[in-house]
């Protein structure tokens, strides 16, 4: 497989062109409005997960424990099932099971609880004297959150972005069992059922080359708020 | 200022319940800075943290400035909080905020507007001696400096009392000397009672007014400086007196000593001054009367709230009477002898 070979392809290749492309647009929209929603709901989870532990803020065992199982039972189902297990939920939603939409309802089901045990693991790296140091200058609850976890656990958090991102990435090649499009549904059925190697290879270097532009984004925004 | 009563503290571990406090009674009055002293596990970092209330007390009262914390709702006590300024031996700055931000941020919970905060941070900064760092952040610098951040944020609210926490036990001697001045400095120029807790009996010598001597949950001495290291009566208020003076045998003279009385050797005796000790200059009236060379190996006196107290070894030359002699009389001028051996 040589550099000439895809060049000569892709000279040659305007519809497999087009349909790249609408699958890279497609890709991108699961990937960033799974993400986006799945941070809306995570966070917050995250939060209150650490906050309700035996030694939390909130300490909150019922809570925790409940929130924790829940959280469990969400990443312990396999994406592909969870995809087709969630159907009736996601027609709800959306109107539809099929296409783009339908694909990003349980992308972001399935990034809630991921990223929920990310943040969790976040604000456990900010040191417990921060609170308390915090709480003796007459912190309320809501300020400690604001002021002190959130944002001294922030490049744990952009960290948790990434690495939810590209696992999202990962998990939208899957989107074509409900017919969402994308990448990974390309390089199924282009690449891999109709034996075309090229486009294949070609749908493996693009998404080589999106993870890695979210890994770097993602590390330069680390670098920038970091200030440990 | 400061009341604390009855005060009892007990953790519990799995089924194991641990009194780390035991009655503890303490009284601080406006303006003192008193210490509390002990050894690791003493139980003295839960005390400072009761006083707070960042650890909730079992039994007992804490009254600060006529406030009884503990019958407080949470959000009155988090109110009053704000009037108990707290620094830590970690110091606890938020990594996220630079010099000015983590100064301003006691106000910032307060709600209190920007220019205000610019204008108090400011003053802060330049009473700290900070000026120059206020962009900068905590990871950018010293041990020392991080601390005068850390009072300066503690003094940002305008607190009546200062609780530091180990404050000095992570500096250097230099810079935990010049940390101390800053709380004696701000001590007098805010009128400011601080309350702190340490293991080191130099942060009580160089700073305190008045100490309590904390040991096993309970504090077993308290009172004035002064008289504390004037008239010891615990033990371990002894053992942290004598820790200010460090005072080893040299090696090579722990090497010839012996526990018995040989021809041509000597006794190497260790003299403790004490403030019952009878202030005259003893040790040449020793030598002149009972006819000895007294050879000083170490020494070391100080001088704590107008008591002299000091440790000091040396050699008797002299025949055996005339030491006997000179040791009694020593003796008889409330000066500890202790005879460590013999040298040849």
């Amino acid at each position: 497989m040589s550099l000439d070979m895809m060049l000569e392809w892709w000279v040659n290749n305007d519809r497999l062109i087009d349909l790249l492309i609408t699958a890279l647009g497609q890709t991108l929209a699961m990937v960033a409005i799974a993400g986006l929603i799945g941070f809306i709901f995570g966070i917050p989870l995250g939060v209150l997960l650490h906050l309700t532990k035996e030694t939390g803020l909130l300490a909150n065992k019922a809570t925790n424990k409940v929130l924790g199982t829940f959280i469990n039972i969400g990443r312990s189902i396999p994406f592909i099932i969870l995809l087709v297990a969630i159907i009736p939920f996601t027609r709800i939603i959306v109107g539809s099971s099929i296409g783009t939409a339908a694909a990003i309802v349980p992308l972001t089901i399935a990034a809630i609880p991921f990223i929920a045990r990310l943040v969790e693991g976040a604000l456990l790296e900010v040191p417990a004297g921060l609170v308390e140091a915090a709480q003796a200058m007459g912190a309320k609850p809501k300020q400690i959150i604001l002021k002190v976890l959130l944002p001294e656990a922030l490049p744990g958090i952009i960290n948790s972005a990434t690495i939810t991102l590209v696992t999202l990435v990962g998990y939208s090649a899957m989107a074509g069992t409900v017919g969402g499009g994308g990448l990974g549904d390309v390089g199924i059925r282009y690449g891999y059922q109709r034996f075309d190697a090229v486009v294949m290879m070609i749908t493996i270097v693009i998404l080589v080359v999106l993870v890695q532009a979210i890994q770097s984004l993602g590390d330069y925004l680390v670098k920038r708020v970091d200030h440990r | 200022m400061i009341e604390i009563r009855s005060l009892n503290k007990v953790f519990h571990q799995g089924k194991r319940a641990i009194k780390a406090l035991d009655d503890i009674n303490l009284s601080v009055s406006e303006g003192a800075i008193y210490g509390v002293i002990g050894s690791s596990g003493a139980g003295k970092s839960t005390l400072i943290r009761c006083v707070n209330l960042l650890e909730r007390p079992t039994e007992g009262s804490v009254v600060v400035d006529g406030v009884d914390l503990n019958t407080l709702p949470s959000n009155q006590l988090t109110l009053t909080r704000r009037k108990i300024g707290m620094i830590f031996q970690h110091f606890n700055l938020l990594a996220s905020r630079n010099v000015f931000d983590n100064i301003g941020l006691p106000l910032e919970l307060a709600g209190v507007n920007k220019q205000a905060i610019k204008t108090k941070v400011d003053s802060l900064l330049e009473l700290v001696g900070l000026s120059d760092k206020k962009e900068s952040y905590p990871a950018n610098l010293s041990g020392g400096q991080k601390q005068r951040v850390a009072i300066a944020r503690a003094l940002a609210s305008d607190p009546k009392v200062l609780l530091c926490d180990e404050a000095t036990s992570a500096l250097d001697p230099a810079t935990t000397q010049s940390i101390l001045e800053l709380l004696r400095k701000i001590n007098k120029e805010f009128n400011l009672t601080i309350l702190l807790i340490t293991h080191e009996m130099a942060v009580v010598k160089s700073i305190c007014s008045h100490v309590a001597i904390i040991g096993d949950g309970k504090l077993v001495e308290q009172g004035a400086v002064g008289d504390i290291f004037a008239h010891p009566k615990t033990e371990l208020a002894r053992q942290f007196i004598r820790s200010t003076l460090d005072l080893s045998i040299p090696a090579d003279y722990s090497a010839r000593l012996s526990d018995t009385k040989t021809e041509n050797s000597y006794p190497l005796v260790r003299l403790e001054f004490t403030g019952a000790s009878v202030d005259a200059p003893i040790i040449s009236q020793v030598a002149r009367e009972f006819n000895l060379d007294i050879s000083i190996l170490s020494s070391n006196m100080d001088y704590v709230g107008g008591i002299k107290f000091g440790l000091m070894l040396a050699e008797f030359f002299g025949t055996p009477e005339s030491t006997e002699q000179a040791i009694s009389f020593l003796k008889e001028n409330k000066i500890e002898v202790e005879v460590l051996g013999y040298v040849a």
